[in-house]
């Protein structure tokens, strides 16, 4: 079992660095190896997906078993998912059916989900300073309510609104490019763990 | 070339940090969701409660997968501290293959933790493949599982509001980072302790994951402030009429 353990590791050591290398070395061996292990890493994708339609089916019916409140909801997403994939597989996804059930179901449901999340979040900022009465939040609070003015002076007079914005956009491009920079160094950072076998999220260790 | 300059050094910080780390433990600034997160585990494990672990969507293809890679070295360390308990936390994804690595994850921390027993393969969801879909899937498992605390880290979108909203009324912990800016800003307004930034990617240093996770944390450190030093000198440069 550890021989596996270790062969698992070095595969993947080996696989990243030869993408990386790829990418920084203009070496046509290189370059035509890191396209191979990059489709044989899109193949298993697709083949995880299948993977993990059976995990999310074994756990809504682990829910009808054992009775639970849900079960009923679990039992009908099984359904649909299995009336779906059906049609899906026989007529095709271009087919009007198949397309209607996309429009007329997943979009509306997605829709509703999406205005539930505009008063979720405006349910947030009102409670924000109950949770958390600091200067950050009244920042953060302050400079939400000068984004929604500078919205709606855009429709009523343009150039103050244009003016807000660009005042307000002035901070907060600087910000989202500091928050960016050290997000990208932090993928960095666990990119590397991951290519020299520190961490092995794939059972390696 | 740069590219490679940067990696090459950054592989080298690495490797001399984690060297130097072994022989002084290192010593962090204060960070609220990450103590709030270690009461919680603690808590979990005394009150029989679960955590549960929202990995997000992000795709291993792309940059956006590194936080949930992120994340799943965190999941290594708490299911390694909760193995004791007789509840296991429960993990979500929204994407496939993120979900295998989390069940993987899951049962090498029970394996190491002499626990294989307590893994099972359901631990480790995936909850749905679109957005909001994830988002409906993962919301009621607070509920129904029990969940003390939830920990949001991963690639996330506008969607984490209505995690965390389930979350607050069933009064659990939450404890947000994504990399994504617009649930950076969600999780800042909905979550006790927020989570800003590079914060999502040093939690293995805070959670006790070990030393190449403090070494990592100060590598970040010392690239953060050459990139300080060259945009300065970059700006300075052009105020004196440099064209670069």
């Amino acid at each position: 079992m550890s021989v596996l353990r270790v062969l698992t590791a070095a595969f993947a050591i080996a696989s990243g660095i030869i993408v990386l290398l790829g990418y920084f070395l203009p070496v046509p061996t290189l370059m035509q190896l890191r396209s191979l292990l990059t489709d044989w890493a899109i193949i298993l994708a697709g083949t995880a997906v299948l993977v993990g339609i059976l995990n999310l089916v074994a756990v809504q019916m682990e829910k009808v078993r054992t009775g639970q409140k849900s079960g009923i909801y679990g039992a009908l997403l099984v359904l649909a998912l299995i009336v779906t994939f059906g049609f899906g597989l026989l007529l095709g996804p271009d087919d009007p059916l198949i397309q209607w059930t996309v429009d007329a179901i997943i979009v509306p449901v997605e829709a509703s989900l999406m205005s539930l999340l505009t008063v979720t979040l405006i349910y947030a900022s009102i409670r924000l300073l109950r949770r958390r009465a600091d200067v950050m939040s009244v920042l953060f609070l302050l400079v939400a309510l000068l984004f929604l003015s500078a919205v709606l002076f855009t429709a009523f007079s343009p150039a103050l609104g244009d003016g807000l914005m660009d005042l307000v956009g002035m901070f907060s491009r600087g910000g989202t490019r500091g928050l960016l920079l050290g997000i990208a160094l932090g993928t960095l950072l666990t990119g590397m763990r991951v290519l020299f076998g520190i961490d092995r999220p794939y059972g390696g260790n | 070339m740069l590219a490679l300059g940067v990696f090459l050094l950054a592989a080298f910080l690495l490797l001399v940090f984690t060297i130097v780390r072994r022989r002084s433990p290192g010593v962090f600034r204060r960070i609220g969701a990450y103590e709030r997160l270690n009461r919680a585990v603690g808590l979990a494990v005394e009150n029989g409660t679960r955590l549960h672990v929202s990995l997000g969507r992000g795709n291993l293809f792309t940059a956006r997968g590194a936080s949930a890679l992120a994340g799943l070295a965190m999941l290594r360390r708490l299911a390694e501290r909760t193995s004791v308990s007789d509840r296991p936390p429960v993990v979500t994804s929204g994407e496939a293959s993120l979900a295998i690595l989390s069940q993987d994850t899951l049962q090498s921390a029970y394996r190491a933790a002499g626990a294989e027993e307590q893994y099972r393969f359901t631990t480790g969801r995936v909850t749905g493949f679109v957005p909001f879909a994830y988002a409906a899937g993962a919301m009621p498992l607070t509920r129904e599982e029990n969940v003390s605390a939830n920990l949001v880290i991963g690639d996330l979108g506008a969607e984490v509001a209505l995690l965390a909203e389930a979350s607050d009324r069933e009064n659990a912990d939450l404890i947000g980072a994504s990399d994504n800016l617009s649930a950076q800003a969600i999780l800042y307004a909905s979550s006790q302790e927020p989570l800003i930034g590079e914060e999502l990617f040093v939690g293995g240093a805070y959670v006790g994951a070990g030393r190449s996770h403090e070494a990592s944390l100060h590598v970040q450190d010392v690239l953060r402030w050459l990139l300080i030093l060259v945009i300065l000198g970059g700006a300075f440069l052009r105020f004196m009429g440099f064209e670069f």
